[in-house]
């Protein structure tokens, strides 16, 4: 188990975690049995074996700042003060559920208290939709970050890529966890990329990253803690990739066949609940009247809100039809504006519509000669192997990117709400060719810098299409027959016969 | 830092006199956006260049970089961010470069933005604008009219307006509306009209149809720029003592039922007229509520000119067989009339 380093947690908070932990398993085992007195209206997922994620991830925010649960993220959603209650009627279909029976699981939000973004089904779309919570926060001055999560195959859909690019150009203050739990349903990571570490999609889009072992509660936290500090001060996107194992199958019709037997037995072995427990007893933070207390204490509460749930009733089919449409005044939508609205509003708000040569770093020596954060000694560093035992270093820092000169700015709101293109203030520190005189000068044009001199394996220019356009005319067929004409130069007609009298 | 470029984009909009349709639309968004600073623009091009057709021309110099957000070529992250935004209270008005992207985020829409209010109770403040239509030759993927995909979505609300003013008035409507609204503005008709602005803040309802024409004989109901079309068409039909109706639906979800019925109920003959394609377009389902509400006053058979069920094609003769046009309205009249 990490040690704590600088981020000292209070014995409250070290059985906080466990208590989350343990409130989302025991939670998450009464459903479980729930299913089986089909109890439970559709299908039911698990997080068995990936707790520490859930709850050290989401327990590094603060009460003002967003989340967006995946469906394994039930830990989060209780550590943001959901009572346990929701999400039984939640899987129960009952009226009393947050969403009153139209849509079940953790299919839930809440914008105005927890601020809870529900998710849907389709993996990757959480991703631009927190981005732009977050860059909202930023301009209403709110100071929040945002924070979501994705599985190891939800990070090859379009969704996550484009929403990381947006995220990364607006160094939006957003969170993405990258769950790494091996398995998409039934396909190992290995054959969904073939690369050993997600977290190296970060340095695509110049996004830091950590990679960090999952099933380590508080190595998740401190890593959730530094990414969300970073991204309050003005320093997002941060992502981070957390190695686990999805102890069950996709959800509870799957047996889970396909995943080899050592796999499992390696992964209990390390059960992020039964290693916290021995780190609190190690570490003396806890004695055993104190995990009784606590176990104790979410017995006497699920047992009240599962009661609660399997009394409550169906929803009315009536209300199939109501709530398509915000109309008739059924929501207020008011913006919670947290700077001066004069700051946004012309003629404060008006600027000089130009790009300027700071905005297109392309235009420097840096690029031609290959820059663009290639040459980053920080990438070597991204090899960071998956968690082998206990002693390995339980947070590996990985592709950490050029720093942007925005880290300079105090971590007040109101650099945060900086709008993200003047970020970039600074000249980066490597000569330019001069502006109107680089592509002129002869000594540059003759260099193997100009990137004119560049041949890029193609093939020479003597053979390119310009050089030889009778060769290449679109209007003609390729033996200089006229389209619309068959061989014997007659215009195309119907297929003759042929000696059998097909067509 | 000495400038690199010239000062491309600081115009501002006409105040007087008429306008063409772009910078109706464009007046919308400056008045809006100065009106409230909870409304944003974000979409690709949309800043310095004032975006592929000048819609968003200006914006930039007069209310920055954070309200104005230009983004990477990504349709599904610009609609996700737009509809994130709009959670925690802000107003975005999206673009599609051409509507035709919209294909890009199709989930985004249908299942993120549409269902959210209905499923958590989570209003999606925000409009997904775009150029739309055919007619300027502009290729199977730069002429679509993708309406219906959306129109089949319960959540959204959908406009194409058919002149500068409806354009400005109902654009500013769906900015203030609660709910997700997409706006479809034909780009045959961003430069082909101009009209005088009704004068003050005004806007234009959502969901309301309204009649362009009177007449008795038949009612022709159409859209965006077919509406232009079907106007045309009665003049025509009047000089052959054929009185047609016309009606601009102006919104197609919620649909204006009443108005339709009423005229139905008057002239006892329906012919819509529509750019989309046959298959699946409005026009079926107007006359699925035509039977439904007045089955007992149709004199004839529900009619409908519409585009072709094909792609786009792009040179001119294949897309002029394509669309519809003057005289195959008026021929589809001419037909019914003589019921």
């Amino acid at each position: 188990m990490t040690q704590l380093a600088t981020q000292q947690l209070t014995r409250e908070q070290y059985l906080d975690l466990y208590y989350y932990m343990q409130l989302n398993r025991q939670l998450e085992e009464r459903m479980v049995r729930l299913f089986r007195q089909n109890k439970i209206v559709g299908g039911l997922y698990s997080s068995l074996g990936q707790e520490a994620v859930s709850v050290g991830t989401c327990y590094a925010l603060e009460k003002r700042d967003w989340i967006a649960p995946m469906i394994r993220n039930i830990g989060a959603l209780l550590v943001k003060g959901v009572p346990p209650r929701d999400i039984f009627t939640q899987h129960m279909a009952k009226y009393t559920s947050p969403t009153q029976g139209k849509d079940g699981t953790s299919h839930f939000g809440d914008l105005k208290v927890r601020h809870i973004v529900s998710p849907i089904s389709m993996l990757g779309d959480l991703i631009p939709v927190m981005t732009g919570v977050a860059m909202a926060g930023r301009y209403l001055g709110q100071n929040i970050v945002a924070l979501t999560w994705i599985g190891d195959g939800g990070s090859s859909t379009g969704a996550f890529h484009e929403g990381l690019g947006l995220a990364a150009s607006q160094r939006a203050p957003f969170v993405l966890i990258i769950e790494n739990n091996q398995w998409a349903y039934s396909t190992p990571v290995s054959r969904q990329v073939p690369i050993q570490n997600l977290a190296d999609r970060g340095a695509a889009y110049g996004i830091a990253s950590a990679i960090v072992d999952g099933n380590d509660v508080v190595a998740v936290y401190q890593a959730a803690k530094e990414a969300v500090d970073e991204c309050r001060a003005g320093r997002g996107p941060r992502l981070i990739e957390v190695k686990t194992m999805r102890m069950r199958g996709h959800a509870q019709h799957d047996p889970a066949e396909y995943v080899p037997k050592e796999m499992f037995e390696y992964w209990k072995a390390r059960d992020p609940i039964t290693l916290y427990e021995k780190y609190l007893t190690e570490n003396k933070i806890w004695d055993a009247a104190t995990k009784s207390e606590i176990d104790a204490r979410i017995e006497r509460e699920l047992d009240v809100e599962q009661k609660f749930a399997e009394d409550s009733p169906l929803p009315p089919a009536a209300l199939a039809e109501e709530g398509v449409y915000c109309d008739n005044g059924c929501h207020k939508i008011e913006a919670d504006w947290k700077r001066a609205k004069s700051e946004v509003t012309p003629p404060k708000s008006s600027i000089d519509p130009t790009w300027r040569l700071k905005d297109l770093p392309a235009y420097t020596q840096a690029a031609i000669a290959g820059g663009n954060g290639a040459k980053n000694p920080a990438q070597a560093a991204a090899t960071a192997t998956a968690p082998a035992s206990a002693s390995s270093p339980a947070i590996a820092k990985s592709a950490v990117a050029p720093e942007p000169p925005a880290a300079k700015i105090p971590p007040t709101p109101a650099a945060q709400a900086a709008p993200a293109a003047e970020a970039g203030a600074e000249e980066p520190a490597v000569p330019r060719v001069p502006f109107g005189r680089g592509p002129k000068d002869k000594a540059f044009r003759q260099s193997p810098e100009n990137p004119a001199n560049k041949t890029y394996g193609r093939a020479p220019k003597a053979k390119s299409f310009a050089q030889n356009p009778q060769e290449k005319s679109f209007s003609k067929g390729p033996r200089n027959k006229p389209f619309g004409k068959n061989a014997q130069g007659k215009p195309f007609t119907k297929n003759p016969q042929d000696k059998q009298g097909r067509r | 830092m000495s400038h690199t470029a010239p000062n491309l984009s600081s115009k501002t909009v006409p105040t007087s006199g008429p306008i063409t349709m772009v910078d109706a639309i464009r007046q919308a968004m400056f008045e809006e956006m100065e009106r409230d600073p909870a409304v944003v623009a974000i979409g690709e091009d949309i800043g310095v260049y004032g975006g592929a057709f000048k819609v968003t021309d200006g914006l930039l110099a007069k209310f920055g970089r954070e309200r104005v957000i230009e983004t990477p070529i990504a349709e599904t992250a610009i609609i996700g961010a737009a509809c994130g935004m709009s959670f925690l209270g802000l107003r975005p008005v999206a673009e599609m470069q051409f509507i035709d992207f919209i294909a890009c985020c199709f989930n985004q829409v249908t299942n993120f933005v549409a269902k959210s209010h209905y499923l958590w109770g989570a209003p999606v403040p925000m409009v997904i604008r775009g150029p739309s239509g055919g007619g300027v030759h502009g290729g199977p993927f730069h002429s679509a009219n993708p309406e219906m995909y959306f129109v089949h979505t319960p959540g959204l609300k959908v406009i194409y307006p058919s002149t500068p003013s409806d354009a400005k008035g109902l654009l500013k409507s769906a900015i203030r509306d609660n709910n997700p609204v997409l706006f479809f503005e034909h780009k045959y008709l961003y430069r082909r009209l101009k009209e005088e602005m009704p004068p003050g803040d005004y806007t234009v309802p959502i969901g309301k149809a309204i009649v362009r024409r009177e007449g008795r004989d038949l009612t022709i109901v159409s859209y965006a720029a077919m509406v232009h079309t079907a106007l045309e068409a009665a003049v025509q039909l009047a000089k052959e003592g054929i009185e047609a109706e016309v009606i601009d639906l102006r919104t197609l979800l919620p649909l204006d039922k009443e108005t339709i019925l009423a005229s139905v109920k008057k002239t006892n003959k329906l012919l819509v007229v529509h750019e989309d394609t046959r298959t699946g377009g409005i026009a079926g389902e107007i006359a699925a509520l035509v039977f439904e509400g007045a089955f007992e006053d149709l004199d004839g058979p529900v009619a409908r000119v519409t585009a072709l069920d094909t792609p786009v094609p792009y040179s001119p003769p294949l897309e002029e067989r394509f669309l519809p046009n003057t005289e195959k309205v008026v021929a589809a009249a001419r037909e019914l009339a003589k019921y």
